[in-house]
């Protein structure tokens, strides 16, 4: 695929033509996004989550926080008990008598804006900063990375705790207080990307045609940075989403809102590992990971689609020669 | 030696930055910081607290740079200020209770986890597409995926609470006192020990195994690889002493981030378990707005990564000889 560009993209453009997508041929990345089964998992589960999070008030309707009355309940659960799933609560109830279930689905909304505004928000920053110190150069470039060496070195979740507990807890306190300790890892990735960019000539033409430095960047090197800009605001989307929760354990959110981490919060204050309620914890934990999971899916194959070397090993090994280089050596043979 | 110098002095800077934030940030409260905490606390604070407070915190009405310059002092003595929850104790001593307990297990597990999944890396791209190389990856993905704590919890409850194999908290035996001379003792630690370490090294060993992997095929299809195999080295040779050794460099770069992020991880892991090292401090001070302590664990958690750190890189000379010159 990467060897000629032309003569593939011609093939496969008559090949899909045959097929009731022809439209898609002119799109060469969504097509290959499309044909990618990392890619098309992560999408699915992702897109399984969002419309959990729009549909809440018709998935689960009602208060998520309502408490709900025992008096149904079998009477070993009357006690201040978690009660298991069942046919009136599809996931049992937590130790406040809190539908888990409805909890579960109304808590992705906070959960899901959280992580993309941080991931969003973070991405944009680093990109920022990563742009500038990648394409200007000289001691701004050291100043810049130098901040970006010591954010990434600086452990995350102790400053997070210090950053968070003197500022008033909510959810707007926590997008910013992961935005500030989460940009650095995009800024790094952008700045490098920006450096061999830089050293293409089409970036050469346009600085002697006498283009102004900010339309450079923001129409010449930009777009091309689209793929890993992508790329890092998933990346960064999950860290959010694992550090939101883990702030929220902690407690150093607003634990009156309903969200994933507050569920754990509540789960773990409420012993619900040595009472056995199980179902406090465990569909909320399998959430989270299933989105992570899929977002880091979702960046593999944009990492399989964009790098031609991964591309490459990838089409190697579903070909003919189905092992790795080393072992059609014949002189290997003892 | 002069690579180590540069690092020596990048984290100079790292540890100053961090000093710096710690001091500004009570700072930037809305009035005085102690005023602020007493406030939180309804009224539940001593007044000799709040002059501790006050204390730890260099407040006076000197200007802000001579208040810097103080506060730099003190911790140069070594004195983080007075905890709130365990007053009087110093900061210092409270901390360096837990300190012991987190090295251990997280730098037991970190280190399990490193070596098992380079080790993993190794052999996954030696046999390209075979068993280990096609199940491991997205296994330890989707495992990767669960927060660290959230595999501790399941840990918890189906293999302590429900089977009953390990024990369900603390580092040792409630029975047990500290002797590191008795054999009972140390039994006791190890057993305490498997269930969090293991936690943190499932939840780990996928990000170094994958690294690894990925720099292994590349690698692989160097030149220097196809030479060796046409000497006729033996294939053991070339894995480790021309394969891996090269593969390692950037495993190794990339150790210092992922400890603060590791290292992070396990803080939540031992909550789970109830096990007495710093993020159960780090539990305690949050839970009672417990300031100083919160400041000195986030100071002294920065300085061991970045001392980590510093560790990591004397071995990055010692495996790379390009930074000897």
């Amino acid at each position: 695929m990467q060897a000629s560009p032309e003569k593939t993209l011609a093939s496969k453009a008559a090949e899909t033509s045959k097929t009731s997508r022809p439209w898609l041929a002119h799109w060469p990345l969504l097509r290959a996004f499309l044909r990618n089964r990392k890619a098309m998992l992560g999408v699915s589960i992702m897109f399984f989550f969002v419309m959990v999070a729009l549909l809440a008030p018709w998935i689960a309707p009602g208060n998520p926080k309502k408490m709900e009355s025992r008096a149904h309940l079998a009477p070993a659960w009357i006690a201040d008990k978690p009660a298991p799933g069942g046919k009136t609560f599809l996931l049992g109830t937590t130790g406040q008598g809190q539908d888990v279930f409805r909890q579960l689905v109304w808590g992705s909304r906070l959960s899901l804006t959280v992580g993309l505004s941080v991931g969003i928000a973070s991405t944009i920053l680093g990109t920022i900063i990563g742009l500038t110190a990648g394409y200007l150069g000289g001691w701004v470039d050291d100043v810049l990375s130098l901040l970006t060496n010591v954010m990434l070195i600086i452990p995350g979740m102790p400053l997070l705790v210090i950053l968070a507990a003197f500022l008033k807890p909510g959810p707007v306190t926590v997008v910013m207080v992961l935005t500030i300790t989460g940009w650095a890892w995009p800024a790094r990735v952008m700045r490098s990307q920006v450096l061999s960019l830089r050293a293409k000539d089409f970036i050469a033409a346009s600085v002697v045609s006498g283009e102004r430095t900010p339309r450079i960047l923001f129409s010449e090197v930009l777009p091309n940075m689209s793929s890993v800009f992508v790329g890092s605001m998933v990346g960064s989307t999950v860290y959010a989403i694992g550090a939101d929760v883990g702030l929220a354990f902690l407690g150093l959110t607003d634990v009156g809102t309903t969200s994933w981490g507050t569920m754990l919060y509540w789960a773990q204050n409420n012993a619900g590992i040595l009472t056995g309620a199980w179902w406090t914890f465990v569909p909320v934990g399998i959430c989270i990971a299933l989105c992570a999971f899929a977002l880091t899916m979702l960046n593999y194959a944009l990492d399989e689609i964009t790098n031609p070397r991964l591309r490459a090993e990838k089409e190697t090994t579903h070909g003919k020669r189905s092992r790795a280089n080393v072992l059609v050596t014949p002189v290997i043979r003892k | 030696m002069r690579f180590l110098l540069r690092r020596l002095g990048f984290y100079a800077v790292a540890a100053w930055v961090s000093l710096t934030v710690n001091f500004y940030l009570p700072r930037l409260m809305p009035g005085d910081p102690a005023s602020a905490i007493f406030a939180r606390f309804q009224g539940r604070l001593r007044p000799e607290e709040i002059d501790s407070l006050r204390k730890a915190y260099g407040l006076s009405d000197a200007p802000l740079l001579e208040q810097y310059f103080n506060y730099l002092r003190s911790l140069s003595r070594g004195e983080f200020g007075i905890s709130i929850n365990f007053f009087p104790a110093q900061v210092t001593d409270v901390i360096s209770t837990g300190f012991m307990w987190t090295i251990l297990l997280a730098g037991l597990a970190t280190v399990i986890s490193f070596f098992l999944g380079n080790v993993l890396g190794i052999i996954g791209a030696w046999r390209r597409n075979g068993i280990l190389d096609s199940v491991a990856p997205p296994l330890l993905t989707f495992i990767g995926a669960f927060p660290y704590f959230f595999l501790a919890m399941i840990a918890l409850y189906f293999l302590a609470f429900q089977a009953g194999w390990f024990p369900l908290r603390h580092a040792y035996s409630d029975a047990l006192s500290v002797d590191w001379g008795s054999l009972t003792f140390i039994k006791s630690v190890i057993s305490h020990m498997i269930l969090p370490a293991s936690c943190i090294v499932l939840a780990s060993i996928g990000g170094w195994m994958l690294g690894m992997r990925n720099t292994m095929v590349g690698i692989l299809s160097e030149d220097y690889i196809t030479m060796a195999q046409a000497k006729g080295l033996s294939q053991q040779r070339i894995m480790f002493s021309y394969a891996a050794r090269n593969a390692l460099l950037p495993n190794v770069t990339s150790f210092g981030m992922a400890l603060g992020f590791v290292l992070s991880g396990s803080l939540l892991t031992e909550i789970i378990f109830a096990y007495p090292g710093l993020g159960y401090l780090l539990l305690q001070a949050v839970r009672n707005l417990d300031y100083p302590l919160m400041q000195g664990l986030f100071l002294m958690i920065t300085f061991a990564v970045l001392g980590a750190n510093l560790l990591v890189d004397i071995l990055y000379v010692w495996l790379d000889p390009r930074t000897r010159r």
